[in-house]
């Protein structure tokens, strides 16, 4: 089933005159960069999830807020739907554009607003990059704990949007728990707070339910974090395993023996090799996997720690266990993982990012029922993943040029996901459902779960006009997946 | 051990509370929905038929390992807490208890947290996922029991401190941690003006503080973490050992300060408010005794005042530095309408919104949070 924008299962779309709208949001918004030639649009025409593009209608570039709440009032008055853009980094096709509907780009708020190092906050428009703000808390001993793989990249806007993750949300969360307040615009061009500076707001925790939402309910024009002090230390160990469900194993182990590291990744084979030869991270390319686990905090308790983790790791039937040496080889070690995307990359002309996330405890059967898939459809699949949360990071390696085998690797991808769901886990960890997982939803969700998703976005947006077609299915695209897959299970049993 | 061994008491009862949501959804009868009963005073009074929890209990599922457990709503928070404690785990937002009968559910619905919220987080930072009974009575499933999950909106966050207003929660799934390996307390004798300067430049060093309290002229400080660190640092902040019972005592609002027993006795002349304020908050401008008269908690976080101070100017005080204030005094005080600060127009109508669209019927603790919805 396709997964872009169809009107016969995702609703109608307003027909507009994208003329009238040019001229209206011209005359309404002073000063408003609006592109709407071709050859202008062609770069916003997808996200991260590169493969599936379509145009937008017109794009806007505001640098104020006053033009994005009166683009807004617009776009209401006139029944234009809006999609907003942080940097276009998100991999499920959020920020995806609609043919039909402007895209509200907010790459142009860009400043740091306020770093207050007493009260350990951080003020920040929409557009700042991720790793921006750890930099200017940097001269205070403070940094921002999320911290996304695309840091370099990714806007905060966009973190908050997707409730984004990193390699250190084990320990230190995810956006939703470092981020106290935003300003919003809703698509009436209403302004409100939600969050305090304070540790709580009165009312229902709004906040919580904008961190994730996909961009469906407001606009977020303003972000204030929570700074944490540097750790006074941190230390890597990397652990390699001949097998991968030891690996998945020692990862249990760890956290039984009480101790929670600031970060805990996997990689198999696969990943490794890639990595090692983009990175030259030092990676033991024979291993079938590598486990790193970052101990940090005050010094005297990380080298206890660092003892304990070895010891369970040997138990664990590590083959090697090598720590870093100093700051130096502790960043390679990390840049081999935080690259790894890129670096599979390179190993293939396209690839394809899953984000299920599962039980830790079942690792290993979920590895195991990804490797048969692999051999099943004829796709190489690297496996990289946030271990200690349980989230994975399946890469399917494919050639779009090669009819049919898009078609073949999102299949593979679905079946993933759905393996995932069986579990009890869930088909998205932290890149969110967008338009690539829309179908999906309909797996892990029952019909009156995704009604109240439903009325919840009706709260906010009752048109329907914020980044339409997103996150949650409508019930004819649910039927439609339910209809196909009960007709794909039933030769199967005559099989 | 995936779960815990089932208590005599363990009992699966949302299909009768379902039952009864769907009659009062069809006949339009508004529910007062009823855990151990031990929040009263926290919020306003609300009108409808009881319906109780209290059944409704038990540990459905607890894998230490995987740092999540599952618990129905009517189960008895200190129930849940042994359990946790028997494998060396916690909940680490420290949650009240205002009595034994405290359930998860009511800890829930009130998103309460202890001292340690402001270096641990807070409720709602540990819910995972829950399991709603919404005006139709079905049972819902958000979130889930995974460490990350972003399929769908955060709906059961959202729960969190909605006091029951948006649905009934049967079942709560939270991320625990392990309790930490060591724990000193000690005490300061030091002005709070001296208090919020070191705790200022403590913060920005990864010192093991725990808790950070300043009452009646003194400093009460709790260190939590690896037995190295935490010795280390008790050796370099001085002060005289203070008993760690002082943690709880403070917690459930046992302490002299807050009156004996129950809201009645803080009712009268001088009710109980709960100040939340952001860090750093120099001062709130009230007169300089009635700030030294309260207790300054989560350092300098959460501020407990017993005043006769009226609603008005202890809110605009708190306003002034984007903070609000929450009364728990008794039916009739001065803030009884109104316990929580009143919301800017545009909040109240997506409020509204969100009530009308997720309880169309109005069944669910009508007016609890507040008279508009
Ligand atoms: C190589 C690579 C590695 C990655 N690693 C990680 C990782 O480790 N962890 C992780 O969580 N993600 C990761 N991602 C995914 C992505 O970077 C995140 O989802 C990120 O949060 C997206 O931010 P963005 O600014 O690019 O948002 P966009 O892609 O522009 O938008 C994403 C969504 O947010 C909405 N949105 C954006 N800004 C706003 C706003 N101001 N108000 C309201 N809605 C808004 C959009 O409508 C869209 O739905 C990775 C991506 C890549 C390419
Ligand atoms: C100052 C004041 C005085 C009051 N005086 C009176 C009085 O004299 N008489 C009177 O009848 N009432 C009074 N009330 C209100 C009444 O005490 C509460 O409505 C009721 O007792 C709350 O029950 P409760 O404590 O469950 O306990 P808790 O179990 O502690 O619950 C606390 C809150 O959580 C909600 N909740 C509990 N479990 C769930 C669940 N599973 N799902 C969703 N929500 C849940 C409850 O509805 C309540 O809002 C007063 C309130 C205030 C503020």
């Amino acid at each position: 089933m396709n997964i872009l924008y169809d009107e016969r299962l995702d609703g109608a779309a307003p027909k507009l005159d994208k003329t009238a709208i040019r001229d209206s949001l011209a005359q309404d918004v002073p000063g408003l960069t609006l592109l709407h030639r071709e050859e202008d649009l062609h770069p916003f025409e997808c996200d991260g999830l590169s493969v599936y593009r379509t145009l937008p209608m017109l794009v806007a570039l505001p640098e104020t807020l006053a033009q994005v709440e009166q683009l807004l009032k617009t776009c209401h008055r006139l029944g234009v739907p809006v999609v907003t853009r942080g940097a276009g980094t998100g991999l499920s096709g959020g920020a995806m554009p609609l043919e039909h509907g402007v895209l509200l780009v907010l790459s142009r708020f860009s400043r740091i607003l306020e770093i207050d190092p007493e009260a350990r906050i951080a003020r920040v428009e929409p557009g700042v990059r991720n790793l921006a703000i750890s930099e200017a808390a940097s001269p205070y001993g403070l940094y921002y704990a999320p911290d996304p793989s695309s840091q370099i990249a990714c806007s905060i806007g966009g973190n908050v949007a997707e409730n984004a993750g990193g390699v250190h949300c084990l320990k230190y969360g995810l956006t939703v728990h470092n981020v106290i307040k935003v300003e919003v615009l809703t698509i009436e061009g209403e302004h409100m707070t939600l969050g305090s500076d304070a540790l709580d707001a009165p009312g229902f925790d709004l906040l919580a339910l904008f961190n994730g939402s996909e961009g469906m309910l407001g606009v977020v024009t303003e972000i204030t974090v929570k700074l944490l002090p540097k750790p006074e230390t941190a230390k890597v160990l990397m652990a390699s395993f001949d097998d991968i469900e030891k690996a998945g194993n020692a990862v249990g182990s760890i956290i039984a023996a009480g101790i929670i590291p600031g970060g805990l990744e996997m990689m198999d084979n696969l990943a490794i090799r890639a990595a090692e030869d983009f990175i030259g991270a030092g990676y033991p390319v024979e291993a079938a996997a590598i486990l790193l686990c970052e101990l940090d905090g005050v010094e005297a308790d990380v080298d206890d720690d660092c003892e304990t983790v070895r010891r369970v790791l040997e138990a664990a039937g590590a083959t090697g266990i090598q720590q870093a040496r100093d700051d130096a080889e502790r960043a390679l070690f990390w840049a081999g993982r935080k690259n790894a995307f890129p670096a599979v990359g390179r190993m293939s002309p396209d690839y394809y990012c899953m984000d299920g996330t599962i039980p830790r405890r079942e690792l290993a059967r979920v590895l195991k029922g990804i490797s048969d898939l692999s051999e099943q459809y004829g796709l190489r699949v690297a496996n990289v993943f946030h271990a200690g949360d349980g989230n994975m990071h399946p890469l399917i390696l494919f050639d779009a040029n090669t009819p049919g085998e898009l078609d073949e690797a999102e299949a593979l991808g679905g079946k993933i996901l759905e393996l995932c769901v069986e579990v009890g886990g869930t088909i998205t960890g932290e890149h969110g459902v967008g338009r690539e997982k829309i179908n999906q939803m309909c797996a892990q969700f029952r019909p009156d779960e995704l009604a109240t998703f439903r009325a919840a976005k009706a709260a906010f947006d009752p048109t329907g006009l914020l980044n339409p077609g997103k996150n949650i299915p409508t019930p004819a695209r649910c039927s439609e997946f339910r209809t196909i897959k009960s007709a794909a299970a039933d030769p199967a049993k005559q099989g | 051990m995936d779960k815990t061994a089932t208590t005599p008491h363990d009992h699966d009862a949302s299909e009768s509370l379902a039952e009864r949501i769907r009659q009062a959804s069809a006949t339009g009868t508004p529910l007062r929905i009823v855990g151990g009963d031990t929040r009263g005073f926290y919020g306003r009074p609300t009108e409808g038929e009881v319906l109780s929890t209290a059944e409704h209990r038990g540990i459905t599922f607890y894998d230490p390992v995987e740092l999540v457990v599952s618990v129905r709503s009517g189960t008895p928070l200190a129930e849940l807490e042994a359990a946790l404690a028997e494998q060396g785990q916690m909940l680490p937002f420290e949650p009240p208890r205002f009595g034994e009968a405290s359930t998860v559910g009511g800890m829930v619905a009130t998103g309460l947290s202890g001292p340690r919220r402001p270096w641990a987080g807070s409720v709602r930072d540990f819910v995972l996922g829950a399991r709603v009974l919404g005006h139709e009575g079905i049972e819902q499933r958000f979130g889930g029991q995974v460490m990350k999950n972003v399929a769908g909106y955060d709906l059961s966050r959202l729960m969190v401190g909605a006091q029951g207003t948006l649905g009934l929660l049967t079942e709560v799934t939270f991320k625990v941690l392990p309790r930490p390996g060591a724990s000193r307390s000690l005490h300061l004798d030091i002005s709070l003006e001296e208090a919020r300067n070191r705790l200022a430049d403590w913060g920005r060093e990864p010192l093991p503080i725990s808790a950070a309290a300043w009452l009646e002229g003194a400093l009460h400080i709790r260190l939590e973490g690896g037995p190295s660190s935490v010795a280390a640092t008790r050796e370099r902040l001085g002060g005289d050992e203070l008993d760690e019972k002082f943690w709880p005592a403070l917690r459930d609002l046992k302490l002299d300060f807050f009156g004996q027993g129950d809201a009645s006795a803080r009712a009268s002349d001088r009710p109980l408010w709960r100040l939340s304020l952001p860090h750093r908050t120099a001062s709130l401008g009230l007169a300089d005794a009635a700030e030294a008269s309260m207790i300054h908690d989560w350092a300098g976080a959460q501020c407990w005042v017993r005043s006769a101070i009226d609603a008005e100017t202890l809110r605009s005080a708190c306003r002034r530095v984007d903070g609000h204030a929450t009364y728990l005094g008794a039916c009739g005080g001065p803030g009884s309408d109104e316990p929580f600060t009143p919301l800017p127009s545009v909040l109240l109508k997506y409020h509204r919104n969100l009530k009308a669209e997720l309880d169309p019927k109005g069944i669910f603790n009508p007016g609890r949070l507040y008279a508009a919805f």
